[in-house]
């Protein structure tokens, strides 16, 4: 059995600082960031409160791009419901219809989101560029 | 040369000559991608820096236990090894994640449960090798670190799972999965030349860090006798 001792004390103090560290990372890290973003039919059914900021995720509808002088509006959909975004400022080259993104902004009154972070949630297939299959 | 020191040679040039065919497999023959363009070429790199520290990590778990079952210190250096290594590719994935996060993503981070899952995995052995500078006894030492080797690793479950178990910006697995999603043959074949490459060359710096430290290792007691390991009281000199 150890002796309590000056090195005891000191272990003590570092495995508490360090489970401190590890839970504190976990849950300011993940907190409201354990539901990462909000899906369209989420966001419906519940709004949350005016000028909350949130994030909605979705898949980008075919032929719902359009660009802006500031900016790019688009709809983004779960398969059930829809969101229109109007994002402010100009997207990646990634950013495409047919594919995920998720959006940082707050719901407006008449129920278009407005971004100011637009984020691209690409897929887990790979495929290079001519193959005939490709798609969401 | 020794037979060891023939091994070590052989798995380093092995490893060189995979690195270069495996560098040459993903800058110019694996295809770019039809979402991502060029910037997907960091997959070579980043996947097996993130599946070799997982392998780090299980041999720290098996060091470990092999440690707390015959107190032999050996076994308590490769399970250090293990975790320097880790940490090491820990840290390498998660950079270069962020370098093909911001240009895909658009971000170059954000708090979602694979990234902060991995960043807890590499504070728990970087926690594993703090915990190793407390006493003076390596016996000591030993026991300590092969206690926190055995349940750091419950981390890698949760960060491999954590973008099935929680809505998270990172994609789900494409490979490590029971239904792996469509990939390119080629790109298939770059990836797994790559994670070759990452593992021989973290084996051959494992085994010459293990032989270094080894070497630097005080000269230990005759091997334990079936009474088990000899108490030294506490306080006492080694």
């Amino acid at each position: 059995m150890p002796r309590t001792s000056r090195s005891g004390v000191r272990l003590l103090v570092v495995a508490a600082v360090a489970l401190a560290a590890v839970i504190a990372v976990a849950s300011i890290g993940l907190g409201d960031n354990l539901v990462y973003y909000r899906t369209p039919s989420e966001l419906a059914s519940a709004p949350g409160e005016p000028g909350e900021r949130i994030r909605l995720g979705g898949l980008v509808v075919d032929g719902s791009i359009t660009h802006l002088d500031d900016g790019v509006t688009f709809v983004l959909t779960d398969g059930t419901a829809d969101t229109t975004v109007v994002h402010r400022g100009d997207p990646q080259a990634v950013f495409a219809e047919g594919h995920g993104a998720v959006v940082e902004g707050v719901l407006a009154a008449d129920g278009v989101f407005r971004s100011d972070l637009l984020m691209v949630k690409h897929s887990n297939e790979y495929r290079p560029p001519d193959d005939a299959g490709a798609g969401p | 040369m020794t037979r060891r020191a023939q091994v070590e040679r052989i798995v380093g040039v092995v490893a060189l000559a995979t690195g270069v065919v495996a560098v040459w497999l993903g800058l110019l023959v694996a295809p770019e991608d039809a979402v991502q363009g060029q910037v997907q070429r960091l997959l070579y790199v980043h996947v097996p820096a993130a599946w070799v520290a997982y392998v780090a990590f299980a041999w720290v778990l098996i060091a470990s236990v092999a440690y707390l079952l015959g107190r032999d210190l050996a076994w308590d250096r490769r399970a250090r090894v293990g975790a320097e290594l880790g940490v090491g590719l820990t840290a390498l994935a998660i950079v270069l994640g962020s370098v093909w996060a911001r240009p895909v993503w658009g971000v170059w981070w954000t708090w979602d449960a694979r990234l902060v899952t991995t960043v807890v995995l590499l504070l728990s052995y970087v926690g594993y090798l703090g915990v190793r500078g407390l006493s003076g006894d390596p016996d000591v030492t030993a026991r300590r670190a092969a206690v926190v080797g055995v349940l750091a690793f419950v981390n890698v479950p949760i960060v491999h799972f954590s973008v099935l178990w929680w809505r998270t910006l990172h994609q789900p697995p494409t490979v490590l999965q029971p239904a792996p999603a469509p990939m390119d043959p080629t790109m298939l074949a770059t990836l797994l030349v790559g994670v070759a490459a990452f593992s021989l060359a973290a084996l051959w710096v494992g085994l010459r860090r293990t032989r270094i430290l080894a070497a630097a290792a005080p000269p230990v007691a005759a091997p334990l006798g079936a009474s088990g390991p000899i108490r030294v009281a506490a306080g006492g000199q080694r």
